[in-house]
């Protein structure tokens, strides 16, 4: 008996000490869970607040519909703003399917509705009939995973703060006992994080959601304001909303701890290959080609792309110039067939406008194309458009960040970037070239009065022995030949 | 939800709820449907009954009939008329709808929340 005693006492010991140490729940959000150091603390509350229309109960949502889907955790929804049916079609645009879930028993909706005009408040009272409605909806599904989605609104409904603020930390308190991982939202207030105060009682986790708008173009934030017993990323994140949720782009610049390589890979132009050491560019290097108007530089990024499917790897193109189709047929033009490296999927052209998002959503986009598509080559042509929607710090940041990401990743990257008259360099070329590993100038130089001619240098390749004289080279339908370095 | 529509003649099995049915009249008098929510019988809970109890015979004698939800034997029902406090008293009839709050002990503000101002305006 006292060896049971001892034996007891011993593991309620080692309980006690792992209970200590905080255990977490994935989100299963893309990004946030790196963002928080492995998602919301389990079995307690993370406040989720933030201004209107910055992505509060999409968030929440997608934390009980990622946790059903993925983790087996069901999830209860006590609605407080919009009906279930509201939040059936808000969430149907992005792809989820809520009513199924609730069918399946790994969602229940419950829609709590205070009309402040119906009532009339005499005498005591508890908010007992929420914690029943909540209790049962548990039950109903065995739910791990609670939203309280806006539960402020108890403020606008009822007269009495005082219940209601008792009653709200009874709840908090209540959801603990129960074990349950809840999100709370809250509207943001003027001078405290929530308007009525929240924070005061759940102060585990706090997240704020941001949504700026800088020069007509928008830009999604998030950040992890508090998160008690846990190391968690401090900075601001961009997110994203779209067709498949929300993305937190969980990088900042990384540092430069990552592995070089000594793998080469070629440019997809023979010729160059021999002024890189005969043998081309490093495997995960970034590579920047810069030239006036003309000079050439998609061919370069598109035989580069080439060079990569014909080695049976996937390159991804991001054009913010041209559509698909009128790359590919340029292309065509100097003996590059695309075509049919995207009919064996082995590239992929993503063309938008660089002013449709701000640079952190295009930010956002990239790193959630590289993460599906995973290719070994990306190509951003050009990236002085870019600097449109962003000034030269902001582009040198995300490009910082971009590269970091890349480099982990040993994908290698080739940027073009416009430049301006010649013989002056851009201030911009300037300002990004010391991100860049190799960097190849096109220009043309007149010859005599009706012919150009084009020029190519490497202004640097960094690592390894290079070709350092001017060439002249030709577009042709046979491709791109680089001249007088034989 | 069927038990909400269940009529005060059916025997009411409503775990601790207690059933008024409204007394046979020979007129037809405007019949004061009202329903009180609880949870488990509380101090509260029963102070809130016996204010209503006393309430309805001074005010409709004869013509109402109080049904007693404990929504800790139904849970469910909590949904159908949006009950989040308890003790929440529903004017189901007449029409509209409406909701008061807390034990009753204000017996004013619960005559003006069922329209019952003036006092005894519909004997």
């Amino acid at each position: 008996m006292p060896a049971r005693a001892a034996q007891k006492k011993k593991t309620s010991l080692s309980s006690d000490l792992s209970s200590r140490l905080l255990e977490k729940v994935p989100t299963g959000i893309r990004g946030l869970d790196q963002v928080t150091h492995g998602g919301f603390p389990k079995g307690r509350t993370a406040l989720v607040c933030g201004g209107p229309g910055t992505g509060k109960t999409l968030l929440g949502l997608e934390f009980l519909v990622r946790g059903a889907l993925l983790y087996n955790e069901p999830g209860v929804c006590i609605a407080m703003e919009e009906t279930a049916q509201e939040l059936v079609t808000n969430m149907a645009s992005l792809g989820y399917d809520l009513p199924a879930l609730v069918r399946q028993k790994k969602l229940a909706i419950d829609y709590v509705h205070i009309e402040r005009k119906q009532i009339e408040e005499t005498g005591e009272y508890d908010l007992e009939g929420l914690f029943i409605r909540l209790r049962a909806a548990i039950e109903q599904v065995k739910a791990k995973r609670v939203l309280l989605d806006t539960i402020e609104l108890l403020f606008l409904g009822l007269k009495n703060d005082g219940i209601v603020r008792a009653e709200l930390r009874r709840l908090f308190h209540w959801l603990k006992d129960a074990g349950v991982t809840a999100v709370v939202t809250a509207e943001m207030g003027d001078r405290t994080l929530t308007r009525y105060g929240l924070e005061e009682y759940v102060a585990d986790c706090v997240l704020v959601l941001d949504h700026r708008v800088n020069e007509q173009i928008s830009t999604r934030r998030l950040r992890v304001v508090k998160y008690r017993g846990s190391s968690h990323g401090t900075n601001e994140y961009p997110f994203l909303l779209d067709d498949q949720g929300i993305s937190v782009v969980p990088i900042t610049s990384l540092g430069l701890n990552h592995t070089a390589s000594t793998e080469r890979i070629s440019s997809g132009v023979p010729s160059l290959d021999a002024m890189l050491g005969k043998k081309g560019f490093f495997r995960g290097s970034s590579i920047l080609i810069t030239g006036t108007a003309g000079t050439g530089k998609s061919s370069f990024a598109a035989a580069f792309a080439g060079a990569a499917c014909a080695r049976g790897e996937r390159a991804l193109y991001f054009a913010y110039e041209e559509s698909p189709s009128q790359i590919l047929r340029n292309m065509s033009s100097v003996g590059q067939n695309l075509e049919k490296w995207i009919d064996r999927r082995l590239l992929r052209i993503h063309a938008t406008r660089p002013t449709a998002a701000g640079l952190e959503s295009h930010l956002a986009t990239v790193y959630n194309e590289i993460q599906e598509f995973k290719p070994t080559v990306v190509i951003i042509d050009p990236i002085t458009n870019l600097v449109a929607v962003g000034d030269l710090h902001a582009v040198k940041a995300m490009l910082t960040r971009l590269i970091d990401f890349l480099k982990l990743k040993h994908t290698t990257a080739m940027f073009t970037n416009l430049v301006f008259g010649s013989g002056v360099m851009e201030e911009t070329a300037v300002g990004i070239s010391s991100l860049m590993d190799a960097w190849v100038v096109l220009g043309d130089v007149s010859q005599g009065e009706a012919e150009r001619m084009r020029t190519l240098s490497l202004l640097k390749s960094r690592g390894m022995s290079h070709d350092t004289r001017m060439h002249r080279f030709t577009l042709s339908d046979k491709g791109i030949e680089i001249h007088g370095n034989k | 939800m069927a038990t909400s529509k269940r009529t005060a003649g059916k025997p009411e099995n409503h775990g601790a709820a207690q059933v008024k049915k409204a007394k046979a009249s020979p007129f037809k008098r405007p019949l004061w449907e009202l329903r009180l929510y609880v949870a488990g019988m509380t101090p509260t809970s029963i102070r809130a009954f016996e204010n209503l109890k006393r309430l309805c015979e001074e005010h409709m004698h004869g013509a109402y009939k109080i049904q007693v939800v404990d929504l800790l034997e139904r849970p469910m029902l909590a949904r159908g008329d949006q009950i989040i406090a308890v003790p929440t008293l529903v004017r189901r009839l007449p029409t509209p709808v409406k909701k008061i709050i807390g034990d009753l002990s204000n017996t004013e503000r619960v005559l003006v929340g069922l329209d019952l101002r003036p006092a005894g305006g519909w004997r």
